[in-house]
């Protein structure tokens, strides 16, 4: 049979493919949480890989440039992306979340340079692994900022 | 009033091509040229008509009328008036519209091309360009209007209006926000329209594919007829993935070019189908095979393309977070499940005529690698795809959402690369029909002793590192046996026309441009893989902080932070710049400036490296921290990025690989078409 071999030989390469995906897979999957969530799962995330995301509290931003150090603190906000529209949109949640104390918050160490978009209420998305100190090490650092997309107009418009 | 001239334009070109998409489809079927010639005329409008609405949005843009709340986002007082120009689509609905406008010249290139042979395919093609028209400018008219003017109404509250609602009064800033300092950059300027230059160009060869599924024309026409285009589409499309590379590598200061960020894979997923596409048509056009197959890979790249346009466009993707959240995402959706099932539904309809013509009997023929080549590149494909869907799934079936990074594409990928490496070396030396393990050794046995001798050098002057000695014995391997296809050719020709070796080589090139502009594409992406094996295996970094006379030490590398000054910029910006002395082996080699740019208008802070380059290596220079009061120093990060100069190296060879195999002269296919449209002229003054 000519067509058996190119059908052997592609399942082959099929499974071989699936087996890539599954096992890459497996090994760079990064739980995606919340502030609200790691706090409530602290003990069984301890070592794994995670991806938190949270609002940059402004305040508590510190940077040792001798050792390129950088921490602060993460205010919750909800992970679910229908429960932020619901709540006005990214810019509203985070400065909701920045605005409220009562929030849970989270500790955020990272090395390396400091960012550019690093603020108060930019949402940072962090990859990296909980501390049994409870401090979130961060390998890399995502931010974003609505903010200067979504900003209020400014006060002087004038009327023509 | 230039707005709302704007917006009637676009209105009036929406009304226009909807008349186009009913008077082909009519014209189609109660055979009337009239309405067919009507449908020609309306599409052909279509161009100056959106370049108008552009134009006026680019007039609104450089005489900065920020009552216009497009004006105000993207452009401000103390920009320059070419960014002004650029940031037409520096913000989504001056994109949009871009995208519309090149989707009109490009179907207005289409629909002016000599028709003779083809006409049947004509009103189709101007359906699907329509269609495609039609439903960007929709777009534009419902959800994102850039010609939508600031009011405040009587409560107090600001919004943008086309129609303002009784009452309001006109809003009129004193200064707009300015377009965002990231996109400020020579490579940002050109990276966006390349990109969309090739996802619109490929909207050409899908329209005629349905074409000639509708019309039951299923044999090789439309592929010969859209051969260029499916070229160009590439070529940019390309260049596109490669300057947003260069972008990222000069402008965001994390020493890399590439991240598998959702949004960059969204334009790389096109890219694989369309190279997958390329290859593959070239079986239908010699063994009359995998007809079926490609009617497949050119519907996936247009859906790829419109969802591509999407992911880039909504905004969506910069964070992880989000799939559609902006108005225009369930539109999109829609839109492409509504074209995607259209066009699988016409494929099943005309299954039975697109049967291969031939049946494939050897594994190692030139067809069956062929064949092994789009299987690898689609399932690249869909690594990628599961990558950036995974998130919803993993949600969709455990409630927990997990996300996989950079490793995740690293690990999965690299094989795939790798075996499409060893496919380039091979497939160009089998043969067409069948192919034996012995005849595909004989050809192979010098190229891979040769590669494996290089490789062995690299071993002992270079590097140990395994999978760096199997990328580089990969890339002796394709150069080698390329270059020795080249010899061959030439040679053969030397002999047989008596011709010097270099008028051989050629005239052996000018005479099968597609081929060996293809071996030339194929060598400059191998001297791609050198850079990227240089940089994503063999980066090394350090940082410190260091006051001026101090250095940082990295490789060969002797750094000498020498001065820092702080000044303001031509546009505004605060520019801090440090100015380093770099040494190799204590032999003053380069000056490097890197520098801060601080924004004020958008706060924002822009790391612009100092790039020492070389084909041996990157030195690449961050400026992290420096406060003038105080004494503690500048801190900076260093990379040496070994190699990565042959990834922008490379990219220029491509260029020229793709100009040799897309250049329109001596093509003997056009020269045929041109004769026998001669012909039938001739035929048709006879009668």
């Amino acid at each position: 049979m000519g067509n058996s071999k190119f059908i052997i030989g592609g399942a082959l390469i099929l499974a071989a493919v699936a087996y890539l995906i599954v096992s890459s897979t497996q090994q760079a999957a990064e739980y995606f949480l919340t502030v609200d969530e790691i706090n409530a799962q602290r003990d069984s995330v301890l070592d794994r890989s995670l991806r938190l995301s949270g609002a940059v509290l402004g305040d508590t931003i510190q940077y040792d440039p001798q050792t390129l150090t950088l921490t602060f603190e993460v205010a919750h906000v909800p992970g679910d992306n229908a429960d932020i529209e619901a709540q006005g949109g990214l810019a509203a949640v985070l400065h909701a979340a920045v605005s409220d104390p009562a929030r849970a918050r989270i500790k955020v160490v990272y090395v390396g340079p400091m960012p550019d978009l690093l603020r108060s209420e930019a949402q940072a998305i962090m990859t990296g692994r909980l501390g049994a100190d409870g401090i979130f090490y961060a390998e890399e650092l995502l931010l974003k900022c609505p903010t200067k997309y979504e900003e209020a107009l400014p006060e002087q418009a004038s009327n023509p | 009033m230039l707005a709302q001239f704007g917006y009637g334009i676009l209105l009036i070109t929406f009304l226009l091509s909807l008349y186009a998409i009913a008077a082909a489809v009519h014209g189609y079927f109660t055979q009337s040229t009239r309405a067919i010639e009507s449908a020609r005329r309306s599409m052909l409008l279509t161009f100056p008509l959106i370049s108008l609405a552009a134009a006026s949005l680019i007039l609104l843009l450089v005489q900065g009328d920020y009552n216009v709340q497009f004006v105000y986002e993207v452009t401000s007082r103390s920009m320059p008036t070419y960014l002004k120009i650029t940031a037409w689509w520096g913000g989504q609905a001056g994109s949009l519209l871009f995208w519309s406008w090149l989707m009109s010249a490009f179907a207005t290139a289409a629909t002016l091309r000599k028709w003779d042979r083809d006409i049947e395919f004509l009103p189709w093609v101007i359906v699907v360009a329509s269609v495609t028209l039609a439903f960007f400018l929709a777009l534009n008219i419902l959800f994102e209007d850039p010609f939508a003017r600031l009011y405040q109404t009587f409560d107090g509250s600001i919004a943008a209006y086309q129609f303002a609602p009784a009452g309001a009064t006109p809003v009129v800033p004193a200064d707009g926000r300015g377009l965002n300092p990231l996109l400020r950059h020579p490579g940002m300027i050109i990276h966006p329209p390349l990109l969309y230059l090739g996802f619109v160009s490929y909207v050409i060869p899908f329209a005629f594919a349905i074409a000639a599924l509708i019309t039951g024309r299923t044999d090789d026409r439309w592929i010969r007829l859209t051969r260029r285009w499916s070229l160009w589409a590439w070529l940019f499309l390309s260049f596109g993935l490669v300057l947003g590379g260069r972008w990222a590598y000069d402008v965001l200061g994390w020493g890399g070019y590439w991240g598998w960020d959702p949004v960059e894979i969204a334009a790389f997923m096109p890219w694989l189908t369309g190279t997958a596409f390329l290859h593959s048509v070239m079986i239908q056009e010699k063994r009359g095979m995998l007809k079926q197959w490609n009617m497949v890979l050119i519907i996936l790249t247009y859906a790829l393309v419109i969802f591509g346009t999407f992911l880039t466009r909504s905004g969506v993707l910069s964070s992880v977070h989000a799939f559609a959240q902006s108005a225009i995402g369930p539109s999109f959706f829609v839109f492409i499940g509504a074209t995607f099932v259209t066009s699988i539904a016409l494929l099943l309809h005309r299954w039975n005529d697109l049967r291969a013509e031939a049946e494939m009997k050897s594994l190692l023929s030139r067809e069956a690698l062929f064949l092994l080549n789009n299987l690898l590149f689609m399932s690249v494909l869909v690594v990628c795809f599961w990558g950036v869907i995974f998130p919803l799934i993993s949600e969709l079936f455990t409630g927990q959402k997990v996300t996989v990074g950079p490793p995740f594409y690293e690990r999965a990928n690299s094989p795939l690369f790798a075996a499409l490496m060893l496919l380039m070396g091979i497939a160009p030396l089998s043969a067409w029909g069948h192919s034996t393990m012995q005849t595909l050794g004989r050809a192979l046995w010098k190229p891979a002793i040769a590669a494996g001798l290089g490789t062995v050098a690299i071993y002992f002057t270079y590097t140990t590192h395994i999978i760096a000695l199997i990328g580089f014995f990969l890339v002796f391997f394709v150069i080698l046996v390329t270059l020795y296809e080249f010899w061959r050719g030439a040679r053969a020709r030397q002999r047989a026309q008596n011709e010097h070796f270099f008028t051989a080589l050629s005239r052996l090139t000018g005479r099968n441009r597609r081929r060996y502009g293809g071996y030339i594409i194929h060598i400059s992406m191998m001297l791609m893989a050198i850079g990227i094996l240089g940089i994503e295996l063999f980066q090394s970094e350090t940082q410190g902080t260091v006051q001026v006379g101090e250095s940082l030490n990295l490789q060969h590398y002797q750094l000498v932070y020498e001065d820092i000054a702080r000044f303001t910029g031509p546009d505004g910006r605060e520019v801090t710049r440090a100015v380093i002395q770099v040494y190799k082996d204590g032999q003053p080699v380069a000056e490097l400036h890197p520098r801060t740019d601080y924004y004020w208008e958008a706060q924002q802070n822009m790391t612009i490296p100092g790039v020492r380059s070389t084909l041996a290596d990157d030195v690449y220079v961050l400026l992290v921290d420096w406060e003038p009061a105080s004494a503690i120093g500048a801190t900076f990060k260093v990379y040496v990025n070994p190699l990565v100069n042959w990834l922008w190296l490379g990219s220029f060879l491509f260029l020229a690989g793709v100009v040799v195999a897309a250049w329109p002269d001596k093509d003997p296919e056009s020269v045929t078409a041109r004769a026998r449209a001669r012909g039938a002229r001739q035929i048709s003054a006879a009668d």
